[in-house]
């Protein structure tokens, strides 16, 4: 299996001989299925549950949809990778398999250290106010309190959470969706990740705050971590990333550059 | 249009390292599995290095408990309160207090029903820890025994202050005693076992989210046979022998009957509560102490998939 991984999409050879460079995350033709409950149409009575137990037959409702079909890649320290592809194709999936948050079928993902992954869903902690999310967010990362407290003040004016009014000590559930995201992309982004996922994070954050994460991305990336971006939003991987990778019905279309990927992308979408 | 990158495959490794599969390249640098469980003494210091975070989450989690009432933190102090004036009217005045206990029944109510909350919290927030806290779990990476411990802290928390608010009432009936020191011993082996508990009950229910449901008719069941409001050992007297044994080793009426003790020793005649009580008490802590960790740490890199 492991000899199919070095992939050449597009017929590219191994003509490069350039130093080496140091891997962060290295996909191995990982296969990822889901297990759906609850997905059946079928009768959802008390009763027709109960024949089930009883004749022991397994529920319709557990579907299986192979989300990821043998997609391989290696990412270097350093790197911004995009991800791009239509809605349902796995970049989502492949983002949370690398964080370790799904099992793969077949193959495996190594990694350097415990990448983080940055989501839209990923809400903290909605019933307590922002600067316990922050403090308690900081302290999970494993900082100690002093650490928490030189650093708190720069996560809060990062998020930008406190330019209309004192908003930092209201409970999380009180922001709007972009509010939440910035606070939780600043507090993530406060520690060095040696690889870091974002899943759409930026897409919700106003034109400012947008332009300040790509700033922070690209210091991330220059403290030797390696940044992968799902994003729909075409300009803001060109913003960001130099290493584009397409995937679509979760099977690896294209990996090169983002000016090359893009343009093939862009193409096919006409 | 030629550009350099043109000719560069992005994934395959330059230099020294071409050539290497994809698994080897792994090895040559160090790379671990994603998601793979951190070995146990590993997994040890990393909660370790997490303690300010349970604590501080234990704390902001008891505080916002509250945070919609318009009497906020007071209902921490008036909650237990409430508790006690309720047991006092029905028992105490509607009853008469009459009970094989004696004149301390009202006390000594009040204290198996505090204490045997502490656990029954605790194994309810333990079952929960892990499926409330998705967002935290897969934003973050930590320890996630971090959570069940803290849950188990909150509910430790919260028994210290409706504590204080019994002390205070005792108080008022009969001077402190030596024996009240008693109560910090055997709260700190409840501790133990209480976390134990939950940190088993949050692994088996992040898989099985049927358990929340059950959970609720277990603890009652487990509430009746511990004697919170009788005396256990007298209702199982004429029991065979098997049963009497199994009664007096119920974790819940051990941890009940050493607090008893430490704060109305006058409830107990001096042989009521032999040395053994002491050696069942601190085996319960241990044994699912461990036991309950290294259940949880088992599992540590299912939390939060699917």
């Amino acid at each position: 299996m492991a000899d199919t991984a070095t992939t050449e999409t597009r017929g590219v050879g191994m003509t490069n001989t350039q130093d080496a460079r140091v891997p962060t995350v290295v996909v191995d033709d990982v296969h990822i299925v889901y297990k759906v409950h609850g997905a059946g149409s079928g009768k959802g009575s008390a009763t027709s549950a109960l024949s089930r137990i009883i004749s022991k037959k397994r529920s319709p409702a557990i579907r299986e949809v192979h989300a990821v079909r043998g997609i391989s890649f290696t990412s270097y320290r350093g790197e911004a990778v995009g991800l791009i592809g239509s809605n349902g194709s796995g970049k989502s999936t492949m983002l949370a398999a690398i964080a370790g948050l799904l099992p793969t079928e077949r193959g495996a993902i190594y990694t350097n250290g415990q990448p983080s992954l940055l989501g839209v869903n990923a809400a903290l902690m909605n019933d307590l106010t922002g600067d316990r999310n922050v403090i308690l967010g900081c302290l999970a990362m494993g900082m100690s309190p002093a650490e928490v407290k030189a650093r708190y003040q720069d996560i809060v004016d990062f998020s930008g959470i406190n330019e209309k009014g004192d908003f930092i000590s209201l409970p999380m559930r009180t922001y709007s969706s972009g509010m939440a995201a910035r606070l939780r992309f600043s507090i993530a982004a406060a520690k060095t990740h040696d690889v870091l996922l974002i899943d759409e994070a930026l897409a919700t954050g106003d034109q400012k705050f947008q332009r300040r994460s790509e700033d922070r991305i690209r210091e991330l990336r220059k403290e030797a971590g390696t940044v992968f971006l799902v994003s729909h939003n075409n300009n803001s991987i060109r913003d960001t990333c130099e290493r584009t990778i397409w995937i679509e019905k979760g099977e690896l279309v294209m990996d090169g550059s983002t000016e090359d990927v893009m343009k093939e992308y862009e193409n096919a979408n006409h | 249009m030629s550009t350099v990158s043109d000719s560069v495959n992005f994934s395959a490794p330059g230099g020294v390292d071409a050539g290497l599969t994809p698994k080897q390249l792994a090895a040559k640098y160090g790379l671990s599995v994603s998601g793979k469980r951190p070995g146990f003494s590993q997994y040890v210091r990393e909660l370790w290095a997490r303690r300010h975070f349970i604590v501080a989450f234990a704390t902001a989690r008891l505080v916002a408990q509250y945070t919609t009432a318009k009497l906020g933190q007071v209902w921490q102090v008036l909650t237990p309160l409430l508790n006690c004036a309720v047991f006092y009217l029905v028992f105490g005045v509607m009853m008469n207090g009459k009970n094989e206990v004696g004149d301390d029944y009202i006390a000594w109510l009040c204290i198996g029903v505090f204490v045997f909350q502490f656990s029954q919290s605790a194994v309810l927030s333990g079952t929960r820890s892990i499926s409330d806290n998705l967002g935290l779990i897969r934003a973050l990476h930590f320890p996630r025994a971090a959570l069940p411990i803290a849950f188990t802290v909150i509910q430790l928390q919260q028994l210290l202050i409706s504590m204080v608010v019994l002390v205070v009432i005792v108080a008022f009936f009969q001077l402190p005693t030596m024996t009240w020191l008693l109560v910090i011993p055997a709260l700190l082996l409840q501790c133990g076992f209480n976390t134990g508990l939950a940190l088993a009950m949050a692994r088996i229910g992040a898989k099985t989210s049927d358990m929340a449901q059950l959970m609720p008719f277990l603890l009652r069941t487990w509430m009746y046979t511990s004697g919170v409001m009788y005396s256990v050992q007298g209702a199982v007297d004429k029991f065979p022998t098997f049963f009497r044994v199994l009664f007096r080793l119920n974790p819940a009426s051990v941890y009940m009957d050493l607090i008893r003790y430490g704060f109305v020793p006058n409830a107990y005649n001096k042989d009521a509560l032999p040395p053994h009580v002491w050696l069942i008490a601190l085996a319960w802590a241990v044994v699912a102490g461990v036991a309950g960790f290294v259940f949880f740490w088992k599992a540590e890199e299912e939390y939060g998939r699917g």
